[in-house]
């Protein structure tokens, strides 16, 4: 505590910290934008491992035969889905109760609160239909899940067999401890959403679902399956779910492990692990591979049927067979043996997994960065916010004439207003950015020759780029002159309103947190009215966090190696909005409120300060 | 000044009506660290209902409320609402008008002292002038009434409301002079929570100082006064306690009421430091660790009251921060109370050291409460530790707060006697330094 009570030294100190202020700030961002990039390189990163032990020391042995027959069923099932035009409820009832199951489904419907034209949807309607195995040698208190989706079209209709396929194997067994739930999903998703709220009792989206007639236990596990070929050359994990949770990183290494046992390639974000880590190419590809996980999982967005069971404290993840022209092939038994495998070593869990990691970051499939690895790297930009906030709070008390009769400590006086006036108004902008685009789609509709869809994101562009008019309205409101003051308190409060946003943000998702943080920080820590005012705007329009977003789209095309060109991008960019709109009011995902209430109106704070007059 | 504490009054329940009727009220009144198993309003409910079937509200485990808020809310129940918006508005009233004499007092012995020559020459800076102290009393109420922690609190329902409105009469009726009502206020205080007992030194204090009786164990004036002081105290604690069991008709209030405070069973998590401890700890040490803990509350009085026996009304705010800070069910409208009264502080401000530090960690805290929340309870992904660190860290900052106006007050009072730039032998300046 010496620090803290001792004058000299804490003078000291502070005045390196003010003296030497703008090195620091960059030194930091530097240090910080380098420890990110150096958690790709493999000598930093650790080799994953099973920590579960009652995962690890079992050994079980897989023997599923009937490949064959599960994709004669799933081509059954795509005849009828054909006929049916939509889940073939009937058929999938009748085959599941032959296969011994007690089968239920449930009916879902839900209007869009405005047309979805990726998937062409508005009002939608679907069923559920799920099986369970009852467990014979436990007291069915807990469960784990199968999925498959129900997808339009030639989509999946294997993964449905092989669900079938599996369903009539694991029923013949006797040792299953936990009680197995066959679920196909209508409408990815939307039919996810509904029958996960169905099972749970909850209803937080407004969603008009029948109740569910039969249930499991409380579920353990799930995985969903995706499988739209019959032989396969390498199955991809999807593992980032709602609002950027992931599982606990067992069932990825489970995954891994079986993979390495059975003989299949195995990837994540459709990159596979290589050895070469010494190369710039190896280790490019370490950070390919790590950067669209962190896009991905900035998105907020659930990557497969599996995001929305987290919500639940439920481990899942999807598995997606991905068929390329490389030689080697694996069939349909393989892959049944490898689910088989893994269902089999989770009916063996004793509690819910939760030895091993749930923040983390994986460069490739074999290896991971923890979160007290990852975190100083955000750390490293927080903290120029904190640097930048002591400078101010030094330059604020420094005089002493100020600091007798400043008024910005003390509400009541005419200081609190000039502070107290631009967050209002930033912050109803935003209010107005999140409100408006869905409340004005009709009207927009009936005065703009444009679709729903494209008014609800063109309104929310028009709106965000309002806001850029503000500091205008601002000082208007505001009687006098802006002082140096002034600008300075406000500066130090959107400084340190920015620092716990991020930190908030960047331990529910880091990902999203650091990516804004890499934009923001640095505006933040420079932006005073007395730059070049041009040049400045420029900037800060680059980086805002509608323009990050943007960039991100174009990176994340890039990485995934399908570059687009500016006009694809910005449909992109467009349709990556409404998604993000839509996703918000589906499922409950938290970045477009993030974004619209609070980081928007922050950055708002800082464009009024770069125009304070 | 009253039109500006009008209007003041009208914004507070404003805000705190609107959002009663929002659906943020629902999400409020369940947030752990706004209500505690001790003040819940959901607890009252059950207490009422169990009331209305004739059981006694105290079988079973849930209800830990004294007897008489059960029946005030017997009566007024379906006003709740405005009961609580009224106990808001009737303490920060209290608060007012206790601060405006207060510093009426303050001025009276500065203009005193300073005929008397008694501060050194270099100290006119140090002396407060009216034009300063003027707004403090708004502040004050301002303070308290649109504190966000106030606000939730209200909103939430929580009890803790009605304590702080029996806390804020018994300041002012102690600063106005009234022995019988300070007692009485302060025995009401005590019987809903214990923990204000230590407030009777203070007030006690501040009562003798009054009088001009010199606290000095040989003068008998002392003890008279003293033993008055106390006789009404612990009469009307005692006429409170009879009440309720008149009332009740069984003593079942009292193991549930003041066991429950003083045995700390329940284990819910808040922003206090109790709950983390006692839930790991083994169970032959929990009576030692017990008593360790809640004596800490107790522990700060006697020191305290000797080194500030001249400032009584400092000590009973540094008092309240202590038992907000200490108790074994802390919420956030604990802790409104004592912030409310760092506006009468507001001359200290120069000697502060680490208020940039302390403020920030207060807000960062407050804001990563209910996000370690969510990532423990929601999300399943972190755990226990991740909360508790959060409260570790809000209560360190809290007591950095307290200590650093305590050092403040401290420095001001010695500068005003030593004057205020200090020089060494040799002539060069000097530094305080607290070791």
């Amino acid at each position: 505590m010496g620090l803290l009570s001792d004058p000299n030294r804490r003078r000291a100190l502070i005045g390196m910290l003010t003296r030497l202020n703008a090195p620091i700030c960059l030194v930091c961002y530097m240090a910080g934008v380098a420890w990110f990039m150096g958690l790709a390189f493999e000598p930093f990163t650790l080799r994953t491992y099973m920590s579960e032990n009652a995962m690890g020391s079992t050994m079980v042995e897989e023997r599923f035969p009937s490949g064959e027959a599960a994709l004669a069923t799933g081509r059954e099932f795509a005849a009828h889905k054909k006929k049916a035009g939509g889940m073939p409820v009937d058929w999938l009832v009748r085959t599941m109760q032959s296969k011994g199951l007690e089968v239920f489904t449930q009916r879902f419907s839900r209007k869009l609160p405005f047309p979805d034209e990726n998937k062409e949807r508005y009002m939608v309607k679907g069923y559920n239909v799920y099986g369970i195995l009852r467990a014979p040698r436990a007291p069915r208190t807990e469960a784990l899940v199968l999925s498959a989706p129900c997808s339009p079209g030639n989509d999946n209709n294997q993964a449905v067999g092989l669900l079938l396929g599996l369903a009539q194997y694991f029923r013949s067994q006797i040792y299953w401890a936990k009680d197995i739930i066959f679920l196909v999903n209508e409408h990815d998703l939307i039919g996810m959403q509904a029958w996960l709220e169905g099972y749970h009792h909850t209803n937080t989206t407004g969603m008009d679902w029948s109740p569910l007639q039969g249930r499991g236990g409380s579920i353990q596990a799930a995985l969903s399956l995706e499988l739209s070929s019959d032989v396969v050359t390498s199955l991809d994990l999807v593992l980032e779910g709602l609002n950027g949770q992931l599982p606990n990183l067992d069932l990825a290494n489970l995954f891994y492990a079986f993979c390495q046992k059975i003989g299949v390639l195995c990837t994540i974000q459709g990159k596979l692990p290589r050895n070469d880590w010494d190369t710039t190419s190896g280790y490019s590809h370490a950070v390919q591979t790590m950067m669209l996980m962190v896009l991905k999982q900035a998105s907020g967005r659930p990557w497969g049927d599996h995001g929305l069971f987290l919500r639940y404290h439920i481990e899942a993840a999807s598995i997606k067979g991905v068929n390329s022209f490389r030689q080697y092939k694996t069939d349909a038994t393989t892959i049944g043996r490898l689910m088989e495998g893994m269902y089999r070593k989770l009916n063996n869990l004793l509690e819910r997994l939760h030895q091993s990691y749930f923040f983390y970051l994986m460069p490739s499939l074999s290896r991971f960065v923890s979160i007290g690895y990852y975190m100083p790297a955000f750390g490293l930009l927080a903290v120029i916010l904190l640097l930048r906030a002591l400078d101010l709070w030094v330059q604020l008390s420094s005089p002493p004439t100020i600091t007798e009769d400043d008024g910005t400590e003390v509400p009541s006086s005419p200081g609190v207003l000039s502070i107290l006036t631009p967050l209002v108004i930033s912050h109803l902008t935003g209010v107005a950015l999140y409100t408006l685009p869905i409340l004005s789609q009709e009207t927009a509709v009936q005065h703009f020759p444009v679709s729903e869809t494209e008014a609800v994101v063109l309104t929310a562009i028009a709106i965000y780029t309002a806001g850029l008019a503000l500091p205008h309205n601002t000082h208007r409101l505001l009687s006098g002159e802006g002082t140096e003051q002034g600008w300075k308190v406000l500066k130090l409060v959107a400084v340190l309103y920015l620092a716990v946003l991020l930190g908030c943000t960047a331990l529910i998702n880091f990902s999203l947190g650091f990516i804004l943080a890499l934009t923001l920080v640095p505006l933040a820590a420079f932006i005073t009215p007395h730059v070049p005012k041009a040049l400045s705007a420029f900037l800060m329009v680059v980086l805002s966090p509608g323009c990050t977003l943007l960039f991100a789209v174009f990176f994340f095309q890039e990485l995934q190696e399908t570059p687009v060109s500016v006009q694809e991008g910005w449909m992109l960019f467009l349709s990556v909005i409404s998604q993000g709109i839509l996703d918000h009011a589906l499922y409950g995902s938290l970045v477009y409120p993030l974004v619209a209430l609070l980081v928007y109106p922050c950055w708002l704070l800082f464009w009024n300060i770069l125009f304070w007059k | 000044m009253a039109a500006p504490l009008t209007l003041l009054l009208i914004v507070a329940v404003t805000i705190r009506a609107a959002l009663f009727r929002s659906s943020l009220a629902d999400l409020i009144s369940e947030r752990v660290e706004v209500v505690s198993p001790l003040n819940a309003w959901k607890r009252v409910v059950e207490g009422l209902a169990l009331l209305d079937l004739e059981i006694s509200p105290y079988s079973g485990d849930v209800f830990h409320e004294t007897p008489l808020v059960i029946y005030l809310f017997h009566f007024l129940v379906d006003y709740a609402e405005i009961t609580f918006m009224l106990a808001d508005c009737l303490t920060a009233v209290a608060l007012y008008l206790a601060v405006k004499d207060y510093n009426k007092q303050v001025f009276r012995k500065q203009r005193y002292a300073l005929e008397a020559d008694r501060y050194p020459m270099d100290c006119l800076e140090l002396i407060r002038s009216p034009k300063e102290m003027y707004y403090i009393p708004l502040k004050v109420a301002m303070f308290y009434l649109l504190n966000p922690f106030t606000i939730l609190s209200c909103v939430a329902k929580c009890t803790c409301g009605l304590n702080n409105a029996v806390i804020a009469l018994f300041i002012l009726s102690t600063i106005r002079g009234s022995a019988l009502l300070s007692a009485i206020f302060l025995a009401l205080a005590t019987y809903q929570s214990i923990y204000p007992l230590t407030l009777c030194v203070p007030a006690l204090l501040y009562l003798l100082q009054r009088l001009y009786i010199p606290v000095n164990v040989q003068r008998s004036s002392f003890w008279l006064y003293t033993l008055q002081y106390l006789f009404m105290f612990l009469g009307s604690l005692f006429i409170l306690v009879g009440l309720s069991f008149f009332l009740l008709g069984s003593w079942d209030f009292l193991p549930a009421v003041y066991g429950f405070i003083l045995s700390v069973p329940d284990l819910t998590p808040n922003i206090g430091l109790f709950w983390y401890f006692f839930a790991e700890m083994f169970d032959h040490f929990r009576l030692f660790f017990l008593c360790v803990f809640q004596i800490n509350v107790f522990f700060y009085t006697l020191p305290l009251s000797i080194k500030l026996k001249e400032h009584p009304v400092f000590l009973i705010f540094m008092q309240i921060a202590l038992i907000a800070i200490f108790k074994s069910y802390p919420t956030v409208g604990d802790l409104s109370l004592y912030l409310a009264f760092l506006p009468v502080w507001n001359h200290l401000y120069r000697f502060l050291r680490n208020i940039f530090l302390v403020s920030c960690v207060l807000l960062a805290c407050s804001a990563l409460f209910p996000v370690l929340w969510h990532l423990w309870i929601y999300a399943g992904s972190a755990n226990s530790n991740f909360y508790y660190a959060i409260t570790l860290l809000f209560s360190v900052a809290q007591i950095l707060l307290v200590s650093d106006y305590f050092y403040a007050f401290l420095r001001r009072e010695h500068h005003l006697t030593n004057g205020l730039y200090l020089k060494k032998k040799d002539g060069s300046e000097a530094t305080l330094v607290l070791k």
